[in-house]
C-alpha cells in the first residue's frame, strides 16, 4: 500500500515464525529502558567493581606492574571464595537498584489504558507477552551479576591455569547459580509490582519495603517469639544462605557481605531458604497470572 | 459458501454465570453484524473468539479452526479493534501500531513501513509521531483501527467502532470500514448498538438477547425481499383502491388511517399504482420502500 494512494490494501508479505513474537517484544521493552536517564548511569556504576575485580586478578598475576606500583601480592584482595562471594553480594545490591529503576515500568503502562487487550489478540501467549517484558531486565541485571563474575573467574582461570579451576569449580557454580536465583527473584518482584502497581514510584517503593520492611518484620518476630524462623521473611538473609551454599558449600553464620548477611547462631536451615525463595517466586508468578490477561473477568 | 464462523451449542460460563448458553449458527457473510442490548453477550462473544475466556461448552470454529485448541493461530488471522480504550499511552502512535504489527509476525522493516501507511490511511498521517496518550476520543479510535489492519487480517473483528465520534468521524468511520469490507478476502465482524452502522456496513445480523441468538438474518436477502415493498400514504376513502390493488395481484393491507402496506408482485411497476389510485380518485400523498427492516426485525427480536 503506496502512501499516496492511501487506500486499504491487505499485508501479503513474508511472516515471521510465531516463536520470534517474544523477541519482538523484548526489542520495544529494551528500547523502552534505554530512554530513561537514571538507569543508564546505575547500570555503567553497576560495571565499575568488576572492572577492578578484573584488574586486582590481572595484577596477582603481573609482579612488575605490582613492583612499579610499589605494592605487594599481599596487600591486594585474596582471590578466592570469599573475594567472589563479596562480589556477587555487591554486584547484587546495585542490581536492586537498577530493578527499582526499571522493573515498575514494565508493565503497568501496558495496564493503564488496555493495552493487553490489543497486545494479547495477537498470537501471542501471556507467558511470551510475560518473558518478553521480563527477558531484557533480566539480561540487564545479569550483566553487572553473574557475566561478570563468570568472567573474572575465568581470567582467574587462564592466569592460574586448569588446577586451580578443578580446585575451585564451585565458585563458577555458585555464581551462575546464585547469580540466576538472584535475577530471577529480583525480575520476578519487580514486574509483578509493575503489574499490580500504577504509579512507577510506588512500585519502586514497595520493592524497598518488600526487603528492608519485610526484613524489620522478621526481627520483631524473631525478638518476640525468641526464634529464628522470622528470618524466612527476610529476603537478605534468604539469598545470603543460598548463595553461601551455592559457593562455599555450606551457610555458617557470619557469612555474607553488605546488606547480605547470615545472622550468628540465628542460621536457618538451606532448604528453608530455598523453600521460600521458590515460593516467592511462584506467588509473584500467580499474581502475574491474574493480571496477565486479554479482558478482566468480571464474576 | 463456506462457513467463516461457526458456533456449535457454545456455551461460556464466568464464574456461576452462564454467559453465552449454548449458541449455535453458521455464519458465512463477508460482514456480520452482531447486535444486542448491554448483557447480551456480544463482547463475550468476540473475548471467547480471541480466546480470552475458555467455553465452558461447545466449541466454535474460525475458518475451520477450533478457537479451543488453536487460538494462537486463530489469532494470526484475526485483527481486533477494542470497544474501549487500548493503547500505550508514552508510545507514539506509529511506535505502538509497529509493535503490534511485529508481534503479528511482520519483519521490523515491514512493520514499520505499514505503520506509516496504515495511519495515512486512517487519516493520522500528521499525527502519527504524537503520543498516542495526547490524541482526542476520534484519534484514539482510528489508532484502533490501524492495529487491527495493520497486518493484513483476514478477519477484522470491531468492537464498537463508532463509539464516542461526532457525525463526521463516524461518518469517516465507516466509509474505512466499507472500504475494509470491500478488500478481497477480508471479513469483518462489526458489534454496535448502533443498527444504522450494522445496516450500513454488514450482509448478516445476528442478535443476541440474554446469552442466546434471539434472531439471525442475511440482510442482503431482506433487502432484495423488501425491494417491492411500498408504505402508502393516501387521501380519501381507500377502501376500493384497496380492493382493487389485490384484484390485480397486490398484497395489501389498509391500517385504517390512511396508510396501506403493498407487496407490488415482480413484473409490475410503481406508475400502475398511481394509475389505478387515479382510477379510483385516490390522492397518494406519498410512497417509499420500505427501509426499517434491520429495526423491525430487531425490536421483533426483543420482544
Amino acid at each position: 500500500m503506496a502512501v499516496y494512494q492511501r487506500t486499504y490494501q491487505r499485508y501479503d508479505g513474508r511472516m515471521l515464525s510465531l516463536d520470534t513474537r517474544l523477541l519482538a517484544l523484548a526489542r520495544f521493552t529494551f528500547e523502552d529502558m534505554r530512554k530513561s536517564r537514571i538507569l543508564g548511569p546505575v547500570f555503567y556504576v553497576g560495571l565499575i567493581w568488576p572492572m577492578v575485580s578484573l584488574l586486582i586478578v590481572y595484577l596477582h598475576h603481573n609482579l612488575d606492574a605490582l613492583r612499579m606500583m610499589d605494592v605487594g601480592v599481599n596487600q591486594l584482595l585474596a582471590i578466592d571464595k570469599r573475594f567472589f562471594y563479596v562480589f556477587l553480594s555487591f554486584q547484587s545490591t546495585i542490581s536492586f537498584f537498577v530493578a527499582a529503576l526499571a522493573g515498575p515500568g514494565l508493565i503497568s503502562p501496558d495496564l493503564a489504558n488496555g493495552a493487553l487487550s490489543s497486545l494479547l489478540a495477537r498470537p501471542v501467549r501471556r507467558t511470551d507477552y510475560v518473558l518478553g517484558r521480563l527477558l531484557p531486565l533480566a539480561a540487564m541485571l545479569s550483566l553487572i551479576t553473574w557475566v561478570p563474575g563468570l568472567v573474572i573467574f575465568l581470567l582467574q582461570t587462564s592466569l592460574v591455569g586448569w588446577d586451580w579451576f578443578t580446585a575451585n569449580w564451585r565458585i563458577a557454580f555458585g555464581l551462575f547459580a546464585g547469580g540466576m536465583l538472584w535475577v530471577a527473584v529480583l525480575s520476578l518482584m519487580a514486574i509483578a509490582l509493575s503489574a499490580w502497581v500504577k504509579w512507577k514510584p510506588v512500585a519502586g517503593a514497595l520493592m524497598f519495603a518488600v526487603f528492608f520492611i519485610a526484613a524489620a518484620l522478621g526481627e520483631i518476630l524473631n525478638a518476640l517469639l525468641e526464634t529464628r524462623w522470622g528470618h524466612l521473611v527476610n529476603m537478605r538473609t534468604l539469598m545470603a544462605t543460598a548463595w553461601a551454599w551455592l559457593i562455599e558449600g555450606k551457610a555458617t553464620g557470619g557469612s555474607g557481605f553488605g546488606l547480605f548477611y547470615v545472622f550468628e547462631n540465628q542460621e536457618i536451615p538451606v532448604s528453608a531458604a530455598f523453600a521460600m525463595l521458590a515460593l516467592f517466586c511462584l506467588l509473584c508468578i500467580r499474581l502475574l497470572a491474574i493480571r496477565i490477561r486479554g479482558v478482566e473477568v468480571v464474576r | 459458501m463456506p462457513a467463516i464462523i461457526e458456533l456449535d451449542q457454545l456455551q461460556v460460563t464466568l464464574g456461576k454465570r452462564v454467559i453465552l448458553k449454548g449458541l449455535q449458527a453458521s455464519l458465512t457473510g463477508k460482514s456480520i453484524g452482531l447486535l444486542g442490548p448491554n448483557g447480551a453477550g456480544k463482547s463475550t462473544l468476540i473475548n471467547t473468539l480471541l480466546g480470552y475466556y475458555q467455553p465452558s461448552g461447545g466449541t466454535a470454529r474460525v475458518f475451520g479452526m477450533d478457537i479451543r485448541n488453536q487460538a494462537r493461530d486463530l489469532r494470526a488471522l484475526i485483527g481486533f479493534m477494542p470497544e474501549n480504550d487500548s493503547f500505550i499511552a508514552r508510545m507514539s502512535g506509529v511506535r505502538f501500531v509497529r509493535l503490534m504489527a511485529e508481534l503479528s509476525g511482520l519483519p521490523p522493516a515491514e512493520a514499520l513501513e505499514r505503520a506509516h501507511e496504515v495511519f495515512y490511511y486512517v487519516g493520522l498521517g500528521e499525527q502519527r509521531y504524537r503520543p498516542i496518550g495526547t490524541y482526542s476520543l476520534g484519534m484514539r479510535q482510528m489508532t484502533k483501527l490501524a492495529q487491527a489492519i495493520v497486518h493484513g487480517p483476514r478477519l477484522v473483528i470491531l468492537d464498537e467502532p463508532t463509539n464516542g465520534l461526532d457525525p463526521m468521524a463516524r461518518k469517516r468511520m465507516i466509509q474505512l470500514v466499507r472500504e475494509i469490507h470491500a478488500q478481497e478476502g477480508v471479513h469483518l465482524i462489526i458489534s454496535s448498538h448502533l443498527l444504522r452502522d450494522v445496516e450500513e456496513c454488514c450482509d448478516q445480523v445476528l442478535i443476541l438477547k440474554d446469552g442466546a441468538v434471539a434472531a439471525f438474518c442475511d440482510l442482503e436477502r431482506e433487502r432484495i425481499a423488501n425491494r417491492n415493498v411500498f408504505e402508502l400514504e393516501l387521501k380519501n376513502d381507500a377502501g376500493a383502491f384497496v380492493t382493487a390493488l389485490a384484484l390485480q395481484g397486490c398484497d395489501a393491507a389498509w391500517s385504517g388511517n390512511g396508510r396501506v402496506r403493498m407487496v407490488l408482485p415482480d413484473g409490475h411497476e410503481r406508475r400502475e399504482i398511481f394509475q389505478l389510485a387515479a382510477t379510483h380518485n385516490v390522492q397518494i400523498r406519498s410512497m417509499h420502500r420500505r427501509r426499517d427492516s434491520l429495526e423491525d426485525l430487531f425490536l421483533k427480536a426483543m420482544e
